[in-house]
Order: C-alpha cells, then sequence, then structure tokens
C-alpha cells in the first residue's frame, strides 16, 4: 500500500463520496430507462414467461420448504412459552401474525436475494463479459429492454407471490405442529387466528412489504451485474454485493416499514 | 414443446401465489364476502376496560358478532359499543343483558348476551339497556380490601 499525504486522503474521500452518488444516479436512470424506456421488443411476454420461470418457479422449492420448517419452528416456540400461561390455544394467532406481517415478506425476501439475485447478477454480469451486451447493442437491439426488463419484472412478480406461498405454507406447517402433534384444539386455533387477523391491515400490508422488497432486491441484483467490472472477480464481487446490499436494504426498509405500518400507537 | 412446460410451469406458478392469497383471505383472516348480512346494536358501558375493536360478541358462548367502534359519549359519560349482529340472529328480545366478559383468567375481553323475556325484539339500531360493565381487577381488591378494613 502507498502511503498518502493528508489533502491526498481528503482528495480520495470525495472521490469515493462522488463514486457513490455516481452509481446510485446511474441505478436509478437505469431502472427508468428499463421499465420505462421506449422502442419495443418482438416477444416480450415470451422473455417474460421464461424469466418468470427461472426467478420464480425455480425459487419455489426453497421457499416452501424454509416455509414449513419456519412455521413448525415457530408452533413449537410459541407453544412452550404459551403453555406457560395456560394459553396454547393463541399459538395460531402467534404464527398467523408473525408469518404474515414479519417473517413472511423478510425471510422471503432474504432468500430470494441469495437464490434469485445472485442468480440475476452473476449472469447478467456473465453476459457483459463475454459481451453478449455489447453484441445485442451491435444489431441494434437494446439489452436493457431484450435483457434487464423481463428480469425486472419477473422479479416484481414472483416475490409477492412467493411471499404468500411462504405464509401459508408455514401456517400450515404451525398447524400440523400445533395440532397433530401438540394436540392443540383444532377450532380454537383456527378460529383464534381469523379473530386476530385482519385482511387489510396484516395480510394486505404484508403483500406491500414483499412488493416494495420486490423493487428493491431485483432492481439491486441487476444492477449490480449490469455494472460490474467485466472480468470474472468483478463477477463474483458483483454477486457478492448483490446478496450483501440486499439483504441489509430488505432489513433495513422493513424497520421503516414495520414503523409507518404497525407504530401508529 | 420445451416453451410449452415453461409456460405450464409458470402459470401454475401463478395460480399458486392466488391461491394462497385466496386461502390467506379466507382462511386466516377469516374475511367473509359482503357485510350487508349483520344489524346493528349500541349499548352503553360505564367502564369497557379491555374491549377492543373485533371483539367478539357471544350468546350461549356462541360467537353472534362482533364489536365494530368504541367511543366515549359525551353526554353520559360512558363508553358506546358499536356491535355487528348476524342476521340470523334477530330474535333478541329488548330487556337483553349485554356484559363484559373474560376469557380465562387472563384471556381477551368479550361480550356475552343474555336473553331477556320480552316479546318485542330488538331491531337494527337499536340500543341495549340492561349493561354490566368489565371486571376491573384493581377496583375488586379496593372493595376487598375496604371490607377487611371495615370489618376490623
Amino acid at each position: 500500500m502507498r502511503r498518502h499525504s493528508p489533502l491526498e486522503r481528503v482528495r480520495l474521500l470525495g472521490r469515493a463520496g462522488l463514486d457513490v452518488v455516481a452509481a446510485l444516479g446511474r441505478s436509478v436512470l437505469f431502472l427508468g430507462h428499463a421499465l420505462f424506456g421506449r422502442g419495443g421488443i418482438g416477444d416480450a411476454l415470451g422473455l417474460l414467461v421464461r424469466q418468470l420461470y427461472s426467478v420464480g418457479v425455480l425459487s419455489l422449492a426453497i421457499v416452501v420448504v424454509s416455509g414449513i420448517f419456519i412455521g413448525m419452528v415457530l408452533s413449537l416456540q410459541g407453544y412452550s412459552i404459551l403453555s406457560n400461561y395456560g394459553s396454547e390455544q393463541a399459538v395460531g394467532q402467534m404464527i398467523a401474525l408473525t408469518l404474515l406481517r414479519e417473517l413472511g415478506p423478510v425471510v422471503t425476501a432474504l432468500l430470494f436475494a441469495g437464490r434469485a439475485g445472485s442468480a440475476l447478477a452473476a449472469e447478467i454480469g456473465n453476459m457483459k463479459a463475454t459481451e453478449q451486451l455489447s453484441s445485442l447493442e451491435v444489431i441494434g437491439v437494446d439489452p436493457l429492454k431484450y435483457v434487464i426488463a423481463p428480469r425486472l419484472w419477473a422479479g416484481f412478480i414472483s416475490l409477492p407471490l412467493l411471499t404468500m406461498i411462504f405464509s401459508v405454507v408455514g401456517i400450515w406447517g404451525g398447524a400440523m405442529v400445533a395440532v397433530d402433534w401438540l394436540g392443540v384444539y383444532e377450532g380454537s386455533f383456527w378460529s383464534n387466528m381469523q379473530n386476530s387477523v385482519s385482511f387489510t391491515s396484516d395480510v394486505l400490508n404484508g403483500v406491500i412489504k414483499s412488493l416494495v422488497f420486490a423493487l428493491v432486491v431485483t432492481w439491486i441484483a441487476v444492477f449490480q451485474g449490469y455494472d460490474c467490472e467485466p472480468t470474472s472477480e468483478g463477477i463474483s464481487r458483483a454477486t457478492t454485493r448483490t446478496v450483501v446490499y440486499g439483504s441489509l436494504a430488505v432489513l433495513g426498509l422493513d424497520f421503516i416499514l414495520t414503523a409507518l405500518m404497525f407504530g401508529d400507537f | 414443446m420445451r416453451i410449452r412446460t415453461l409456460e405450464i410451469g409458470v402459470g401454475l406458478f401463478l395460480l399458486a401465489g392466488l391461491l394462497a392469497l385466496l386461502l390467506l383471505s379466507l382462511r386466516v383472516s377469516g374475511l367473509s364476502v359482503g357485510h350487508s348480512d349483520t344489524y346493528r346494536l349500541y349499548a352503553y358501558f360505564d367502564n369497557i376496560a379491555g374491549l377492543s375493536v373485533r371483539s367478539r360478541v357471544t350468546m350461549a358462548g356462541v360467537t353472534i358478532g362482533k364489536v365494530t367502534a368504541i367511543d366515549l359519549d359525551r353526554d353520559s359519560y360512558t363508553g358506546r359499543v358499536t356491535m355487528d349482529i348476524d342476521q340470523d340472529v334477530d330474535i333478541l328480545p329488548v330487556d337483553s343483558t349485554a356484559l363484559i366478559l373474560t376469557a380465562g383468567l387472563l384471556g381477551e375481553k368479550y361480550i356475552g348476551i343474555s336473553v331477556g323475556g320480552e316479546e318485542e325484539m330488538l331491531a337494527d339500531g337499536d340500543t341495549i339497556r340492561d349493561t354490566q360493565s368489565s371486571l376491573v381487577l384493581e377496583e375488586l381488591i379496593g372493595k376487598f380490601l375496604l371490607n377487611s378494613v371495615n370489618k376490623e
């Protein structure tokens, strides 16, 4: 490492700051162009279907399996605490509220960042490194429209769906443990849940959360891939950044959204 | 042929997502379609402590409606509870009693309605006159202490 004079350090700091701001601006322009830019491409729906398959359908397995296990663990933990107070019946409402409000959107978004986000970043980064993106430009096809836009839309559509599937599977897993294994009475399990869960403030707020997470995670993934250095090292860095930034953004935004949605005490 | 299986996979995925939303709304949050099959009753309580909106209204232990609003009546300084009762339970006599009860020792509060003896039935917008307020533990302990002091 070369030693820098103090003045040089200030200059480097300034440049790093400008780099961050420039990347932010570039990513916003990139998003706007990819989503709302003009210029149609032939088979937009076919491209979207293919991306929905690789982003959504292929993430289904990990989401379903983790959903079942998280629901089962919640049920066990909730039961062991609630039975101290003699109110095991409340385990249903605890599982449902936890999954719908917090764990469903957040865990699914984290899994999505790891499973689909990293794949998106690596795929697009590799396209850039092997100059497929520039070849598209040469033959007159806008890569933002042809490569990026279908992936963004696929992410927006799949993550909310995956979140709802996660919540349903989690509640089902929790019900299985609580009712069939621990012997909570089935009627009170479901009726307690239905009495305490409200459609607008719990289910819909969870869906809104997952829509926001979908936008952020997919955007980060696609932009990191598109903006990476076109080398194998650059691709690996872009993949890492996708997962790290994506997870941090999800957790940070979750706090803000929760404060906005449920913080009006 | 390959693109066909792809499309079917995506279609199934979308269907699964929509089915999940349907299950969440109907099975988990108990959303009922249409809300015209209820009628509205009011009741005034001296103390509604612990009762909340969406609490159950029961009769003989069977849920027949829910609390939709709680506010303070400015004239009588009492709590006014608005209840939506299922339309098929339109057989509440006008002198029925509304009580605020507790499920278990630490459980949630709910309203229990016990049947009166009048011929006339409560209709939409009526008020239940006979009410019994929430049991507040502190007041109970206060009374108990006062009694034991008086005895000495």
